[in-house]
């Protein structure tokens, strides 16, 4: 386990829920040796500082292949994208501990998952060979391999928290997702792709589990989102509903104008 | 159908036909140079439309055959010291230059090198070739040596997969005839295992000295995993990423002993490095005037690859010796009478190198980081979360961040640590650079970090509006 403490900058203060208890929050990130394909390492980072910042302890374990979390210890379950080798082998191994998962989610768990990761969650996934590979149906989405890849900076309106925000990042896959009746997405996109590149939704919600295409990577330029995703899982921690103390954000803000303004 | 074919063979053997298109080529070189742009692709690109072929057929005739030097990281510095060899030998050598390293540029390069007649004027070529084009390249210059380096994570927006680019070499490299040699670094699993498809063609190099490397894999490290089982390797030291001395205690696939091999290696801050080249002729000890592990990789694959082609340990050396900077790599400069060190970045591989070597000098360091998203140099910027910036964080006095996605790097600076009242974003560039020189006090030195297409027009502000000098190694470090 890695700890990151809660004091690392001079300024800031231990925060303590209602009750007195010291705040904290515990990410399990899972298998961040095999998918970590597009810098996933960063929305880490970024989890871990934003909560420093605020004199908020974060711990982060890492679980690879044969590993298994103890579900009801985290608050947040990360899982990004992999190649197709790492991705095949990921999937064999989630499959038989992914009822773990899907309970902790159901508990009110934060679950963000990027790309591959996205891919592992809905029902299915169909190969190019015609071969179809089980996800853990989180989601109810599946994933058709796609002939040619989809490519590019994405910029989508998410109502995850409320209308308008807008949330940018980049987009490199050739699996297309749909999403099936009653799934609702992350949100529409603006510019870019999405989920499939024809019906112009893009990921997927289910209680407080993310699943999307975005990376860039997505947490760092979109502290909106960030922030909610704490803020969910540090309310399921601490047993009460509260607001995290705003940041100065304006490089993050800064960096976010650019990339919407990019596509 | 056959009848047109022949008839267009006919046409392009005729001599008066390739005389036309090299008097054109030239032409064109000529004019673009004077438009200022450089005149390295476009002469390639006109000829080759007329005629794909004219590549083969302008390389069959180079006495001595071409040499291919491809990798994800230091293919241009890498090229320059082999020039720099072959000169030392007495070589005349053809060579595409300042990256110009798609198919258009080997032309280019060859087209410039004929007579109208198409008689070579060198008696080898040397191309450094990108990793995507390097099949294409290979089949059609049949060459008599390929040095492959390395393969890293880079712009998976263009090239895909590491998987993809490796798969695509072992197709190109066991399809090459018994006359190709290739020279194969040991150290990286992905290309080392290109060695056992043509064991009777290929010579190995690498790194022996293991108090260069540690213990701990950086974090833009690739090909962890067995190329023969898939299990994780076993490394007992690390050299730079997933470069290093590698076994699987699987299924006991391991690092082949090279025969070309750097021991005893010291480095002498941003100054240099010194290492032995220990190869099968002899040993010599190489002082290299440009610093970092990663230069000498460069310089070593140099030395293989000059060995392979018969030129002894001393004459290798002494090349080494006289080399100076390629193109930008490390690059020294006085602007406006301040100190300026360009070094280039471009993917997590060679910038965590970049960290590196500037953690080598003691004290906190100027920085001007030039971020753009070009095409060269990849649309998604999402690599630098890649690079392990931490290093360096206690190490910034200041940072001037600068190109189109000026404020992504800074914020990725702040969430690497550098406290935000040292973090300055200014997307111009040569309103960025005035500002980063002006926060100089004299004899600080301010290093500017820019990826490809930012250090072109780096460069090109430079010229324009500030004074210069070039200055090489010592003039300005000493």
């Amino acid at each position: 386990m890695i700890w990151y403490g809660n004091s690392s900058r001079s300024g800031t203060r231990a925060l303590f829920s209602a009750t007195g208890a010291f705040m904290e929050l515990r990410i399990a990130h899972l298998y961040p040796t095999m998918m970590n394909i597009y810098a996933d390492r960063g929305n880490i980072i970024t989890l871990v500082k934003r909560c420093q910042w605020r004199g908020i302890g974060v711990s982060v374990d890492d679980f690879g292949l044969g590993e298994t979390p103890g579900w009801t210890a985290y608050d947040f379950f990360y899982l990004g994208g992999g190649q197709d080798r790492e991705q095949t082998l990921v999937a064999r191994d989630l499959a038989g501990k992914g009822a773990g998962l899907v309970e902790a989610v159901e508990k009110d768990a934060v679950l963000l998952s990027i790309c591959g990761g996205y891919q592992l969650l809905g029902r299915y996934y169909r190969t190019a060979a015609g071969e179809t590979m089980p996800g853990l149906g989180l989601f109810q989405a599946h994933t058709v391999a796609g002939s040619k890849r989809l490519i590019g900076n994405v910029v989508i309106d998410s109502h995850l928290k409320g209308p308008g925000l807008i949330l940018a990042g980049f987009e490199n896959h050739s699996g297309k997702t749909f999403l099936e009746e009653g799934q609702q997405p992350l949100g529409r996109v603006i510019s870019g792709y999405g989920n499939n590149s024809e019906d112009r939704t893009e990921g997927a919600v289910y209680r407080g589990a993310v699943g999307t295409y975005l990376h860039g990577p997505l947490l760092p330029k979109n502290p909106e989102l960030t922030d909610f995703l704490l803020e969910r899982a540090l309310a399921r921690r601490n047993g009460s509903e509260f607001t995290l103390e705003p940041l100065d954000d304006g490089l993050e803000r800064a960096a976010h104008r650019v990339a919407v303004g990019n596509h | 159908m056959q009848m047109i074919e022949s008839r267009q063979d006919r046409i392009q053997d005729s001599k008066a036909v390739m005389s036309a298109k090299i008097a054109l080529a030239r032409a064109i070189s000529v004019v673009s140079g004077r438009a200022g742009h450089g005149g390295t692709t476009l002469p390639g690109r006109v000829v080759r439309a007329l005629d794909p072929d004219i590549s083969r057929r302008l390389g069959a005739r180079l006495a001595r055959g071409s040499v291919l030097i491809s990798a994800t990281n230091g293919k241009t510095t890498t090229s320059a010291m082999t020039a720099g060899i072959m000169a030392q030998a007495g070589l005349e050598v053809a060579r595409n230059r300042e990256g110009a390293n798609l198919a258009a540029g080997v032309a280019t390069a060859l087209i410039k090198d004929s007579s109208l007649g198409g008689a070579p004027g060198a008696e080898i070529g040397l191309f450094e070739v990108d990793e995507a084009i390097f099949p294409e390249i290979a089949r059609q210059l049949g060459p008599r040596v390929i040095l492959l380096m390395n393969l890293f994570r880079d712009q998976l927006d263009r090239y895909g997969e590491l998987e993809h680019i490796a798969g695509l070499w072992r197709t190109a490299v066991a399809g090459l005839g018994s006359e190709t040699l290739a020279v194969i670094n040991a150290d990286d699993p992905l290309v080392a295992e290109m060695a056992k498809l043509r064991p009777e063609n290929s010579i190995c190099y690498g790194i022996e000295d293991e108090s260069a490397g540690g213990l701990v894999m950086q974090h833009a490290s690739d090909s962890k995993y067995c190329t023969v089982c898939g299990h994780v390797f076993d490394y007992d030291v690390f050299f730079m990423g997933h470069l290093g001395k590698y076994h699987c205690s699987t299924c006991g696939n391991r690092r082949p002993s090279p025969t070309v091999f750097a021991d005893n290696i010291r480095f002498d801050g941003m100054r240099g490095c010194s290492f032995d080249l220990v190869t099968p002729a002899g040993r010599a000890g190489v002082k290299l005037g440009l610093p970092g592990l990663y230069n000498i990789y460069n310089a070593l694959g140099a030395a293989a690859c000059c060995h392979a082609l018969g030129i002894g340990p001393a004459e290798i050396r002494s090349g080494l010796e006289a080399f100076s900077a390629a193109f930008g790599r490390v690059e020294q400069l006085l602007i406006d009478g301040r100190k300026a060190c360009l070094l280039l970045v471009k993917n997590p591989a060679g910038f965590n190198e970049v960290v590196r070597t500037l953690l080598i000098e003691p004290g906190r360091k100027h920085l001007l980081v030039a971020l753009n998203d070009k095409i060269a140099d990849g649309r998604d910027i999402s690599w630098i979360w890649d690079v392990d910036l931490e290093e360096l964080a206690g190490g910034v006095h200041s940072a001037v961040c600068s190109g189109t996605r000026a404020a992504e790097i800074a914020m990725r600076l702040k969430y690497a640590g550098v406290e935000p009242d040292r973090l300055f974003v200014e997307p111009d560039l040569k309103a960025a650079l005035s500002s980063s020189l002006a926060r100089l006090k004299e004899d600080e030195t301010l290093y500017v970090l820019p990826t490809y297409t930012a250090m072109l027009a780096l460069r090109q502000a430079i010229h324009q509006h500030f004074t210069t000098a070039q200055e090489m190694g010592d003039l300005v470090w000493k």
